[in-house]
């Protein structure tokens, strides 16, 4: 029964030591922390993606409480949310402009004549390594939805005809699938840019549309229809310069439908049946 | 022939495979010329290194021969005119390796004579450095598919010696006879371009290793070589890769080139065949690198044939020539079937690279992929030793560090790996995409 006790009181003994040790420890040696980065993280989305610049959401809220990134740095984040940290925080909103990544081909399985069966391995950078898939234009989308498996917000998903489909409300501009495009095809935009060349290939004439029917021909009408150094064509293709200003009678009279005006999602029915009556 | 001989094993290296050789189609037939076809397509970059910078305009008359475009750069090389008559365009045209490349467009003048008349001084220069000058301005590469400019194999670091040359004959590809006939029926002119390149290298010993399914062009080089001394020619064991640079060094001199080190660190130089015989042209002849030998075979090939034509051939014409294109065929191949580039489309032209056109009715790599079972022959086939299958696994989940680490880069893609897979994947494939990785890998860093 003593020994009993005894073990007892001895176990007691250190959990009291190392009790006292770590009271003082905490008093001492306290790193004093502002507890509205905790109340920030809370109101974040939590998807560490990168897309403000930032590390992760934690560090991006540690720059918010000290106010040297305003909450709507973080795209991800709903209007409701960004309003209610700036609520929080005292501060401006500072809603930045939604940005979305956006493909410059229209080359599906419909448009792009199909020279080869690609039997290898089922990526595009796979594909890319051997003489490019089967595809005529070497420069067109390959079809194998590399950015759609990159995408962390599952925003980006293969249409019926072979070309990946961002979605603008998904979609948080976080450069994943810009990166592991091994063509290159897709950019961030501004959602405000709705004037969008989707065609990469520098072939002009009727090299060009000898592999794509939606390819650019470099026949230059959408630069001569849009305000003066709005679209400038350069390498067989139109560079849109001031996208938000350009109008949408620069893409009326292209003959390929190479050149669109895009609200919201890319490749909608509505853009197609536009494209085949051109 | 002493005992010891007898039993002795041919020399070759360890690992590798052997692929069914399907040479016979070809290997008797001697090497013919095509006629000339309307339009020739030259890309300015057919070798490795910067690519050629054109000196001719469109709608300049050229003479077969005629400098078209200098080199870009030491590594780099020249481009020449394959046929009397005009530069209709400097384009886009597509390429051999699937993508679109500047390429000067020659349309022939059906009218001209098409002889070569030599511009140049003949004969060996006196020093060195215009001896590279001259190789360089021919724009002759390595013949054996890589098409490294030769220029930089024959001009000798400061600081370094070459003591030995080996001309490597293998031709270890299967299906592919184009080395093969050079060495049967051009031997003097092998012989004769390896002694240039001893001579400059100030080699004291050559070699030129062949196959042993080629009987009859060691007989003519031995005949060729004519008791010499310092040139041997080394029977192998048939293998693949035996043909690849470190493997025929192992082969003949059992020398192990070490990972990221070059054959010159070992004060060896490796040439093909073929360039010895473009050396030997252009010293004797003044013939720059305007036409080389390509193996049309393959059991989609009415008329197979070994076939010498201008460079820039359009490869459909080629095929042309060779009766067309058997029904059913379903994949064409620029090279051999090992290495060799699928191609999509037959409008694309014969490169200083391209040692043979094949057109293949039942392609190996044809049934799905299975999952990988560990059993270890990628491993036993892969001459570098390295372990593709760990590899392919880190290239699929993208681990760029890890890739690295396996020493992707000392893979010359040889698609040994491939060829000895039971489960179909295709490793050589993700070996090429691991290497652009560590490409992209250190471009984002």
């Amino acid at each position: 029964m003593g020994d009993v006790a005894l073990a007892a009181g001895i176990m007691f003994g250190i959990a009291l030591f190392f009790g006292v040790i770590l009271a003082i420890a905490y008093k001492k040696m306290r790193v004093e922390e502002d507890p509205r980065i905790d109340e920030v993280v809370a109101r974040l989305p939590g998807a560490n993606c990168g897309a403000c610049g930032q590390p992760g959401c934690r560090a991006f809220a540690e720059l918010t409480v000290q106010g040297k990134l305003s909450p709507g740095k973080c795209t991800v984040n709903s209007a409701d949310g960004i309003a209610d940290i700036a609520d929080y925080l005292g501060v401006a909103a500072d809603l930045q402009e939604k940005r979305v990544a956006r493909l410059h081909c229209a080359g599906g399985k419909s448009a792009v004549r199909n020279l080869a069966d690609y039997r290898g391995s089922s990526s595009c950078r796979s594909a890319v390594v051997v003489n490019g898939g089967g595809r005529a234009c070497p420069w067109g989308c390959l079809g194998l939805g590399d950015c759609a498996r990159s995408c962390s917000f599952d925003a980006i998903a293969m249409n019926a005809d072979g070309l990946p489909v961002v979605d603008v409300v998904k979609c948080t501009a976080c450069n994943d699938c810009v990166v592991v495009c091994p063509l290159s095809l897709l950019s961030i935009h501004a959602i405000s840019d709705h004037v969008l060349v989707q065609c990469s290939s520098p072939l002009t004439g009727l090299m060009a549309k000898a592999s794509c029917y939606v390819a650019c021909d470099a026949c230059g009408r959408c630069a001569l229809d849009a305000p003066e150094n709005v679209i400038v064509m350069q390498g067989g293709l139109p560079i849109v310069k001031a996208p938000s200003i350009a109008t949408a009678t620069a893409t009326f009279r292209c003959p390929t439908g190479a050149i669109q005006w895009v609200e919201g999602n890319q490749f909608t029915q509505e853009t197609t049946d536009r494209r085949r009556h051109a | 022939m002493s005992l010891f001989k007898m039993f002795a094993q041919a020399a070759t290296f360890r690992h590798g495979v052997h692929p069914p050789e399907h040479k016979h189609a070809t290997e008797g037939l001697a090497i013919e010329r095509m006629g000339f076809v309307p339009e020739y397509v030259l890309p300015l970059s057919q070798h490795i290194g910067a690519p050629s910078k054109p000196v001719v305009s469109v709608g300049d008359k050229v003479v077969r021969g005629q400098l078209l475009a200098g080199p870009g750069g030491f590594i780099s090389t020249s481009l020449h005119a394959p046929v009397t008559g005009t530069v209709t365009a400097i384009e886009l045209r597509r390429h051999p390796n699937g993508k679109e490349a500047l390429s000067l467009v020659l349309t022939t003048d059906p009218f001209a004579s098409q002889r070569f008349v030599p511009t140049g001084p003949l004969g060996i220069p006196n020093t060195t450095a215009e001896l590279v000058q001259r190789v360089q301005d021919a724009g002759i590469v390595g013949l054996g598919g890589a098409a490294f400019p030769s220029h930089v194999k024959l001009a000798v670091p400061e600081g370094k010696k070459v003591r030995f040359v080996l001309l490597n004959g293998c031709e270890c590809e299967p299906y592919l006879t184009c080395d093969h006939r050079v060495m049967v029926e051009r031997p003097d002119a092998v012989v004769r371009g390896l002694r240039i390149a001893m001579a400059q290298l100030n080699a004291e010993k050559a070699w030129i290793g062949v196959e042993n399914n080629k009987p009859d062009a060691i007989k003519a080089l031995r005949n060729a070589a004519d008791g010499d001394p310092t040139i041997e020619i080394v029977g192998l064991e048939v293998k693949y890769p035996q043909g690849a640079e470190k493997m025929l060094i192992d082969a003949v001199l059992h020398k192990e080139v070490p990972s990221g080190k070059l054959p010159l660190d070992l004060e060896i130089v490796v040439h093909n065949v073929g360039t010895a015989a473009a050396l030997a042209d252009l010293f004797d002849a003044g013939t720059p690198l305007i036409e080389r030998v390509v193996t049309v075979t393959g059991p989609g090939i009415r008329r197979p044939a070994n076939v010498l034509v201008p460079i820039g051939t359009p490869v459909r014409a080629l095929v042309e020539h060779c009766g067309g294109l058997l029904p059913g065929v379903r994949q064409v191949i620029l090279g051999g079937p090992m290495m060799g580039m699928a191609q999509k489309t037959l409008d694309v032209p014969v490169t200083k690279g391209t040692s043979g056109v094949l057109a293949l009715i039942d392609p190996a790599r044809d049934a799905d992929e299975q999952p990988c079972i560990r059993c270890g022959r990628c491993l036993e086939a892969c001459p570098m030793h390295l372990n593709p299958q760990r590899l392919a696994l880190m290239v699929r989940n993208e681990r760029a560090a890890e890739v690295e680490a396996l020493h992707i880069t000392d893979c010359f893609e040889c698609a040994s790996c491939s060829f000895a897979c039971p489960s179909n994947l295709p490793l050589v494939q993700w070996m090429r995409v691991g290497k652009g990785l560590i490409k992209q890998k250190k471009a984002v860093s």
